[in-house]
């Protein structure tokens, strides 16, 4: 049997204060490391492993940089449209609070 | 081969393997394993991964129920640093490719990221302080497991350390650990204390010792001259080998006046006792020559356990010890702790200065519970043989008199149960602080015994950490106003009849022997190994010559005057120890 292997990619945009910092990016790799593709992460061209979080942390996204996800792996679909739902969420932080 | 110089602490030569106990709070230096242990390496380090993994998920959940999630969302970014592959692979490659210690690769790996951190935007740079409790977290869990190693070991070993704490060595393998050297102490650190006690070789003040050690090299810890010396060569193992056949030969001469009397050579009997930490070191004593224990310090049936030792816990231990001695003296004291983990982690916050902190008597004063538990244990075992009790670090007379009055109220509880107990056990207190020696004449009249611990003792009169090394120096019993206390404090027992031992260390040194008998000591308590050469000394002088010496020492003016001439008036007594 032949596993599908398929790459999905997706851009998106920080959205809040304080950009990529250790919550934000704490969430992140919890998120990614649930599914099984691999994951990568792109700033201009850098790619970093989307499951460790020093290195999603050396991105240093700020707000309103753009990063592209990248999923490979059988679950590269839903992959890329729940991390990329997060990052527009703010990744769930109320910027209010987050100051 | 690595010679080291420190500080001989306790009598003996040892040459065996090192296992080398890091401190969690100061720099883990880069040590090298054999690459055959490269795979035991590894699987210390995911071992420590995997407990420091699963101690924050349990740490997270009680946040969580207690603070909520928010908060307890925190430990997310702990966890996802343990998890990180990054990471980890880079602390594996360390240690398949340099054979570096496991400590030193997730220390070198971690503090190499928190200065990435630190160069980041300011509101992360803040986190690198999360970097560094994740460091000590898994350092922890790494040096735990070597601690671990050293409660079950399976080969005589020698210990190296920055310096050793009460409950490390509390659960040491006491039959496998043959020999103690630490970079940091001086000549009373509780390194020296628990080696005299123990009988086995070390040395202290050996500043970087530990570091230039790997775990595995073969080390001679020479306790007599001070040196530890690392990977000797053939020579010097064969050097050691030959005197160690001939330190057995003078030991032996030891042994022939262990049934004599401790008596001078002018015919004055001395009371010469042990100190003991551990039930079954009573036996050393008797086997050594001491009369009775001087000191039973208890600390250690706190130290050994996680939990608190239970009134049985204590019973049992002062059982032990009274069967062993029959009729002859024991002297216990209460609860002496502070400024460890035992008394700081019960404390809401850690005491900024813990040797002038709530500790010992004022510890058991404030913690009745406990104190009570002791007192009950003792006043019951009383009953089994020869118990006075010993109240450690009185400074004034509210704290000698309050802790009597719960004497004797654990005494009435005692009889109400239907106890049988002796209300008569001999009451005593420890001198060990200026305020306590200078008020010695009214002490007097509520004592039954006076105990001076020349340890604190001249620790607090020259305001001198005696661990620390780089003040110890200034730690001297020579000190001719720590002299004058000790001389107020005999005085004082003379003339209210009340009973002086000395228990510290400097009543193990011969050159102190021979003054303190001068200035009209009689009762001297020490660690059992000691017993035999005091015994010795006492035997080899004459309480005449004693005087005039103490008369002598009284006109100096600093410590390196006295010591200089007490140890010339030794060594014309017993020119066989220099």
């Amino acid at each position: 049997m032949c596993v599908k292997l398929s790459t999905r990619e997706i851009e998106v945009t920080i959205p809040n204060k304080h950009g990529l910092h250790a919550r934000p990016a704490t969430r992140f790799v919890q998120l990614a490391s649930k599914y099984e593709s691999n994951i990568e992460v792109i700033k201009d061209n850098i790619v970093v492993d989307g499951k460790s979080v020093t290195s999603m942390l050396t991105l240093n996204a700020t707000k309103g940089t753009s990063l592209k996800i990248r999923a490979t792996g059988p679950d590269a679909d839903e992959a890329v449209k729940e991390l990329a739902a997060l990052v527009e969420s703010g990744f769930g932080e109320n910027d209010q609070k987050d100051g | 081969m690595e010679i080291k110089k420190g500080i001989a602490v306790s009598p003996g030569v040892v040459i065996r393997p090192a296992v080398v106990l890091d401190a969690e709070e100061y720099h883990i230096p880069e040590r090298h394993i054999s690459p055959d242990r490269v795979d035991d390496e590894l699987k210390r380090l995911e071992k420590a991964l995997s407990q420091s993994t699963q101690e924050l998920n349990e740490l997270r959940s009680t946040t969580a129920k207690q603070l909520g999630n928010e908060t307890a969302a925190i430990f997310d970014f702990h966890l996802a640093l343990l998890k990180d592959k990054n990471l980890i692979n880079k602390m594996r490659q360390l240690i398949e490719t340099k054979h570096v210690v496991a400590e030193f690769a997730v220390a070198s790996v971690l503090r190499e990221y928190a200065k990435q951190f630190l160069k980041m935007p300011e509101y992360l740079a803040g986190r690198v302080k999360d970097v560094y409790d994740i460091e000590r977290r898994i350092l922890h869990r790494l040096i735990g497991q070597t601690h671990q190693r050293l409660i079950d070991l399976d080969e005589e070993v020698v210990v190296l350390a920055h310096d050793l704490t009460p409950s490390q060595t509390a659960n040491f393998d006491r039959r496998h650990v043959l020999g103690l050297a630490t970079d940091a102490g001086g000549r009373t650190s509780h390194t020296a204390i628990i080696a005299r006690a123990l009988g086995i070789p070390a040395v202290v003040g050996l500043k970087d010792a530990s570091i230039s050690t790997n775990p595995g090299d073969t080390v001679i810890i020479d306790g007599n001259r001070g040196i530890v010396i690392i990977n000797p060569d053939e020579e010097t193992v064969e050097e050691y080998q030959h005197y160690l056949q001939k330190r057995v030969e003078f030991e032996h001469t030891l042994d022939q006046i262990r049934d004599l009397p401790a008596i001078t050579a002018d015919g004055h009997e001395i009371n010469l006792l042990g100190n003991i930490e551990f039930p079954e070191e009573a036996q050393t004593v008797l086997e050594k020559g001491g009369k009775g224990i001087g000191l039973y310090r208890t600390e250690f049936l706190y130290l050994g356990t996680e939990t608190e030792p239970t009134e049985e816990d204590h019973y049992r231990a002062y059982c032990k010890v009274l069967e062993i001695m029959g009729d002859l003296p024991v002297c216990i004291r209460t609860l002496d702790l502070g400024a460890d983990k035992y008394t700081q982690s019960r404390s809401p916050v850690p005491e900024r200065n813990p040797f002038l902190g709530l500790r010992s008597i004022r510890f058991c004063l404030q913690h009745l519970d406990l104190f009570r538990t002791q007192l009950r244990a003792i006043l019951r075992a009383s009953m089994k043989g020869n118990v006075s009790l010993l109240f450690p670090l009185i400074t004034n007379l509210t704290e000698l008199r309050q802790a009597k009055m719960i004497v004797r109220d654990t005494m009435e509880d005692l009889e109400e149960e239907g106890y049988e107990v002796r209300t008569d056990v001999p009451i005593g207190m420890m001198v060990e602080v200026p305020s306590a020696a200078l008020q010695c004449n009214q002490f007097a009249q509520e004592v039954d015994f006076f105990s001076i611990g020349t340890n604190d003792l001249i620790q607090y009169t020259m305001a001198v950490d005696r661990t620390n090394e780089r003040v110890s120096p200034l730690f001297s019993a020579a000190n001719p106003s720590v002299l004058r206390l000790i001389k107020e404090v005999i005085r004082a027992g003379q003339r209210y009849d009340v009973d002086v031992a000395l228990c510290g260390e400097m009543g193990s040194e011969p050159e102190y022997v021979l003054l303190l008998l001068g200035m009209g000591l009689r009762t001297l308590s020490v660690a059992p190994p000691a017993i035999p050469e005091v015994k010795k000394t006492i035997r080899s002088i004459t309480i005449e010559h004693a005087r005039k010496v103490a008369r002598q020492v009284a006109t100096f003016e600093s410590d390196k005057e006295i010591i200089r001439y007490l140890r010339d008036q030794i060594s014309q007594v017993l020119p066989e120890l220099y």
